[in-house]
C-alpha cells in the first residue's frame, strides 16, 4: 500500500474535490465512449493528432488555450466567491492557495502561451506567404510537448495534490519543508515540458520568418504581426533557457535534496527570485508583443488606413525586447537590495513605458481620420487602448521603488497585471480569433452575439479589477483567503465577484456563439470577408492545405490591399505540384513517453522513469534513422480545388 | 530535392540550409543555458560554500588538464572531419570522427574519475550550494558530451550505410557545429571555474 499512497491526495476535507475527481473520469469516458460511437478515432488520428499542418495544429493550441481558459477560470471564480464576503469558508486556507497558484500557471503558461503561438501557428505562415512552417514535424512535437505539460499539470489535483507556493513558486515556501506533497514537483515538470515545447517552437518561428518569406517581401515589409512574432521568438530563445535551469535547480532541491534555494549550507532562496524574473519579465512581453501585433493588423483593416509609424512600431517593440531582460529586479524591489540597485532597475522599468507609450499614438493615429468599422474584433482593439494605458500608468507607479513598498504584494499589484494582461493579451487573442475564424473555419461568427460577449467582458472586467486598486491602496495583501470585516474591503470585494462572474457570462457567450454560427452563419463568406489588407487574406477561406496554389510575389507592405486596390499582381506563374510534408504519430508518440517519464519522476518512481527514459532514447533513434521525404500535391488535384473556390488567379 | 551544386554538400538544399540555420539559433539558446549556469556559479562561489569545503580545497590540476587537451583535440579532429568531408575522403572522414568519438569517451571517463574524487573528499551534490552548483554545471557539460557520443554514433552508422549525400553531410556538420560548442563551454568552465578557483 505504501507504494500507493503516494498518489493519494493531502486531506482537504473537500466534498468540492472528490466530486471533481467523479465529474473529470465521467467526462473522460464520455469522450472516448463519445469518439468510439461515432466511429471518429480514425479521423482523429489521420487529420489531427498527426497533422502536421501549421494550421491544424494552430488551432489545436487555440482549442486547448480556451479549455485552459475554462479551468482557469473556474479557478477565478472560486476566489473571488471565497473573497466575495468577509470571513468567509467556501476554500480553506490550503485549498485558496493551490486555488490561486494553479489559476496563475494556467492562465500564463497554458492559457495564454499556447493562444499567442496558436495565433502565430495559424497566422505567420500565411502572413509571408509561406506553405508552412521551416521544421513542420518540430511544430508537432512543440504542440503536444506543451499539451503533456498541461495535462501533467491538471491531473495533479486529482493525483498527488495541486502545486500551493504560487505562479512565482518563491523558495522557501516552495521546498519540500513547508510544501511536502509533491505538488511543487508537478509545477517544475509541466512547465519543465512544456518549456522545452516553446523553445523549439521560437527557434521554428525565428527560421521560418528568417528563410521563408515569399519572393519580395523584405523585412520591412512584413505584416505588423508577424514581425511582433519575429521578436516575440527571440525573446522566446534567450529567455526560456533560464527557466529551464530556474526549474532543473528546484527539481535538485525538492527531489535530490540539494540547497540550492534553501536557507542552509549556502543555498540563497532570493537566486529562485531572481531567476524566475529574469525569465518571468521578458515573458510578459513574449504574451504582449503579439498581442500588440494583432491588434495592429485589426485597427489597420477596420481604420482602412496603413498602420501608422510602420518603422517605429517595428523599432519600439526591438527596443521593448532588450529592455525587457533588464528591470527583472522591479518585482522584489522590498527585498533589501539596497538604494542604488533598486533606483537602476527603477528607471529601465519606467523607460519601458516609452516605447509602449509609442505604440499607444501609432494606433491612435491610424485610426484618425480613418473609416473606422466597429466590427467585434475592432471594439476590442478599441477597448484595449484606455483600459491598457491604466494598466501601463499603474505599472509605472509600481515602478516607483520606494513607493512599491507601499504597493508591492497587495492587490494593487493584482490590479496592474490583471489590467495589462486581459484588456492587452486576452482581449487580443478573442479579436484575433474572431478576425481569423473565417480563414480557420470558413464562416463567420456571428456579430451580435460577440457584441454582447463584448460588453460583458469589458464592464465585467471593469467591475472585477478596479475596486481591487482601491482596496490594495487601503492595503489589501494579496493571495489572503479571507479578511475580517473591520477592514471594510467587504463591498469592493462583492463588487469585484460580480464582476468575475459577468466575465464568466461573456467567456460562456463566446462559447455559445461558436455553437449558434456553427449551425447557422452562412458558409459562402468569400475570400475577404472583412475588407482586410494584407497577405493572409489572399488565400481562400477556409485555407486549404497548401495555403497558396501559387507562391505569391510581394511588392509593398500591404501587399492584398495593393493588389486589390492598385492592381499589383500577386501570383504570377502557374500552379504547379506543391511539396508537403507527411504526417507523423511520432510527435503525440514522444510527448506522451516525456509525460510518462515526467510523472514517474513527480514521484519518485525511478524504475518508470528509467523505463521511459529508454522510451525517449529510442525515439530520438527512430527519428535518427527514419527518411521522410514528404509526398506532393498534384497540380491536378490543386486545380480542382480552386476551382471549387472560385477559380485561381 | 533542388540541389545546388555550388554549394558544399551540407548546404546544398533549403531545408539543409534552414536546418543549419535552426541549429545556430538552438546554440544561441544553449549559451543562454550555460550562462544562466555560471551566473548562478559565480553568485554561489563565494557566498554559497556554508560548511563545505571552497573550489581550491578540492581542485586537482591533473585531471582538468587531461580532461581539457582530450576535449580540445576531439575540437580538432572533428574539424578534420569536415574537411575530409568537404574533399569527399569518407574513409578518413569516418576515421576522424571515430577518433572524436573515442576523444570524447576518453574525456568521460576521466569526468567520472573526477566526480568520485570530489565525493571522496565530501563534495557531492547535497553539500552546499557551491557544490551543487559546481557538480550541475559540469554535470550538464558532461551531459551534452555524452549525448554526442551517441549521435555521433548514429550520423557514422548512416554515413556507412548510406555514404555522404545531403542528408548525412548536413547532419555531420551540424553534429561538428555542436561539438566545437561543447569545447567552448569548457573552456569557459577551464577557465573561469577551475583555473580562477585554484589561484
Ligand atoms: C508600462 C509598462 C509596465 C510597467 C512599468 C510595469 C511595472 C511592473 C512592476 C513594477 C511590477 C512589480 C510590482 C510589485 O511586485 O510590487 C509589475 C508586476 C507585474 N506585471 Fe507589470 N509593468 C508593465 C507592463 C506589464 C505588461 C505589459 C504585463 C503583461 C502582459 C505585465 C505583467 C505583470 C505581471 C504578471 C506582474 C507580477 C505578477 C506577480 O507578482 O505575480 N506588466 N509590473
Ligand atoms: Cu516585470
Amino acid at each position: 500500500m505504501d507504494f500507493l499512497d503516494r498518489f493519494s491526495i493531502p486531506p482537504h476535507d473537500d466534498p468540492m474535490l472528490y466530486a471533481s475527481i467523479v465529474a473529470i473520469g465521467l467526462v473522460s469516458i464520455a469522450i472516448v465512449a463519445g469518439v468510439t460511437y461515432f466511429k471518429k478515432w480514425g479521423y482523429l488520428w489521420n487529420e489531427w493528432l498527426t497533422t502536421v499542418d501549421h494550421k491544424r495544429i494552430g488551432i489545436m493550441y487555440i482549442i486547448s488555450a480556451l479549455l485552459m481558459l475554462f479551468r482557469g477560470g473556474a479557478d477565478a471564480v472560486m476566489m473571488r466567491l471565497q473573497t466575495a464576503v468577509p470571513e468567509n469558508s467556501f476554500l480553506n486556507a490550503q485549498h485558496y492557495n493551490e486555488v490561486f497558484t494553479t489559476h496563475g500557471v494556467v492562465m500564463i503558461i497554458f492559457m495564454a502561451m499556447a493562444f499567442i503561438i496558436g495565433m502565430m501557428n495559424f497566422v505567420v505562415p500565411l502572413q509571408i506567404g509561406a506553405r508552412d512552417v521551416a521544421f513542420p514535424r518540430l511544430n508537432a512535437l512543440s504542440f503536444w510537448l506543451y499539451f503533456a505539460g498541461a495535462m501533467l499539470f491538471n491531473i495533479s489535483f486529482v493525483v498527488g495534490g495541486s502545486p500551493d507556493a504560487g505562479w512565482t513558486n518563491y523558495y522557501p515556501l516552495a521546498g519540500t519543508e513547508f510544501s511536502e506533497h509533491v505538488g511543487v514537483n508537478y509545477y517544475n515538470w509541466a512547465l519543465q515540458i512544456s518549456g522545452t515545447g516553446t523553445l523549439m517552437t521560437g527557434i521554428n518561428f525565428i527560421v521560418t520568418i528568417m528563410k521563408m518569406r515569399a519572393p519580395g517581401m523584405k523585412l520591412m515589409k512584413m505584416p505588423m504581426f508577424t514581425w511582433s512574432a519575429l521578436i516575440t521568438n527571440l525573446i522566446i530563445v534567450f529567455a526560456f533557457p533560464v527557466l529551464t535551469i530556474a526549474l532543473l535547480l528546484g527539481t535538485f532541491d525538492r527531489q535530490f535534496f540539494t540547497n540550492f534555494f534553501t536557507t542552509t549550507d549556502g543555498g540563497m532562496d532570493m537566486m529562485w527570485a531572481n531567476l524566475f524574473w529574469i525569465w518571468g519579465h521578458p515573458e510578459v512581453y513574449i504574451l504582449i508583443l503579439p498581442a500588440f501585433g494583432i491588434y495592429s493588423q485589426i485597427i489597420a483593416t477596420f481604420s482602412e488606413r496603413n498602420l501608422y509609424g510602420y518603422k517605429s512600431m517595428v523599432a519600439s517593440m526591438v527596443i521593448i525586447s532588450l529592455l525587457s531582460f533588464l528591470v527583472w529586479v522591479h518585482h522584489f524591489f522590498t527585498m533589501g537590495q539596497g538604494a542604488v540597485t533598486n533606483s537602476i532597475f527603477s528607471i529601465t522599468t519606467m523607460a519601458i513605458a516609452v516605447p509602449t507609450g509609442i505604440k499607444i499614438f501609432n494606433w491612435l493615429l491610424t485610426m484618425w481620420k480613418g473609416k473606422i468599422r466597429f466590427t467585434t474584433p475592432m471594439m476590442y482593439s478599441v477597448a484595449f487602448i484606455p483600459l491598457f494605458t491604466i494598466g501601463g500608468v499603474t505599472g509605472v507607479m509600481l515602478a516607483m521603488a520606494s513607493a512599491d513598498y507601499q504597493y508591492h504584494n497587495t492587490m494593487f499589484l493584482v490590479a496592474h497585471f490583471h489590467n495589462v494582461i486581459i484588456p492587452g493579451v486576452v482581449f487580443a487573442m478573442i479579436a484575433g480569433l474572431i478576425y481569423y475564424w473565417p480563414k480557420m473555419f470558413g464562416f463567420m461568427l456571428n456579430e451580435r452575439i460577440g457584441k454582447y460577449a463584448f460588453w460583458n467582458i469589458v464592464i465585467g472586467f471593469c467591475l472585477a479589477f478596479f475596486p481591487m486598486y482601491i482596496t490594495g491602496l487601503n492595503g489589501q495583501a494579496r493571495r489572503m483567503y479571507t479578511y475580517s470585516e473591520a477592514t471594510g474591503f467587504g463591498p469592493l470585494s462583492m463588487l469585484s465577484f460580480i464582476g468575475a462572474l459577468l466575465l464568466a457570462v461573456g467567456f460562456v457567450l463566446i462559447v455559445y456563439n461558436v455553437y449558434y454560427s456553427f449551425r447557422y452563419a452562412p458558409r459562402n463568406v468569400g475570400d475577404d470577408p472583412w475588407n482586410a489588407r494584407s497577405l493572409e487574406w489572399a488565400t481562400h477561406n477556409p485555407v486549404p492545405e497548401y495555403n497558396f496554389a501559387i507562391t505569391p510575389t510581394v511588392q509593398s507592405e500591404e501587399a492584398f490591399w495593393d493588389y486589390k486596390k492598385n492592381g499589383y499582381k500577386l501570383f504570377n506563374g502557374e500552379i504547379k505540384d506543391i511539396h508537403m510534408p507527411n504526417n507523423s504519430g511520432w510527435s503525440i508518440i514522444f510527448a506522451g513517453i516525456f509525460f510518462v517519464f515526467a510523472f514517474f519522476f513527480v514521484f519518485h518512481v525511478w524504475a518508470g522513469v528509467i523505463i521511459a527514459f529508454l522510451g525517449i532514447i529510442g525515439c530520438m533513434i527512430y527519428r535518427s534513422f527514419e527518411k521522410d521525404d514528404g509526398h506532393h500535391i498534384h497540380k491536378e488535384e490543386i486545380e480542382e480545388t480552386e476551382k471549387k473556390f472560385g477559380g485561381a488567379e | 530535392m533542388k540541389q545546388d551544386s555550388n554549394l558544399p554538400l551540407e548546404y546544398s538544399t533549403e531545408t539543409n540550409e534552414m536546418n543549419i540555420l535552426g541549429f545556430w539559433i538552438f546554440l544561441g539558446a544553449e549559451i543562454m543555458l550555460f550562462a544562466t549556469l555560471f551566473t548562478t556559479y559565480f553568485v554561489y562561489v563565494d557566498r554559497g560554500v556554508g560548511s563545505g569545503p571552497a573550489g581550491s580545497e578540492i581542485f586537482e590540476i591533473t585531471p582538468v588538464l587531461i580532461e581539457t587537451i582530450l576535449l580540445l583535440t576531439s575540437s580538432f579532429t572533428i574539424g578534420l572531419a569536415v574537411h575530409a568531408m568537404r574533399i569527399n575522403r569518407v574513409k578518413a572522414m569516418i576515421g576522424f570522427m571515430i577518433v572524436t568519438l573515442l576523444l570524447g569517451a576518453a574525456f568521460i571517463s576521466v569526468e567520472v574519475y573526477e566526480f568520485i574524487h570530489y565525493y571522496h573528499v565530501g563534495a557531492t551534490l547535497q553539500t552546499s550550494g557551491f557544490t551543487a552548483i559546481l557538480l550541475t554545471t559540469l554535470g550538464t557539460h558532461g551531459a551534452h558530451v555524452t549525448l554526442g557520443l551517441f549521435w555521433g554514433i548514429m550520423i557514422i552508422i548512416q554515413i556507412c550505410r548510406n555514404g555522404l549525400n545531403a542528408r548525412t553531410a548536413n547532419k555531420s556538420f551540424i553534429f561538428s557545429l555542436y561539438w566545437h560548442f561543447l569545447d567552448v563551454m569548457w573552456i569557459f568552465i577551464f577557465s573561469f571555474i577551475y583555473l580562477k578557483g585554484m589561484m
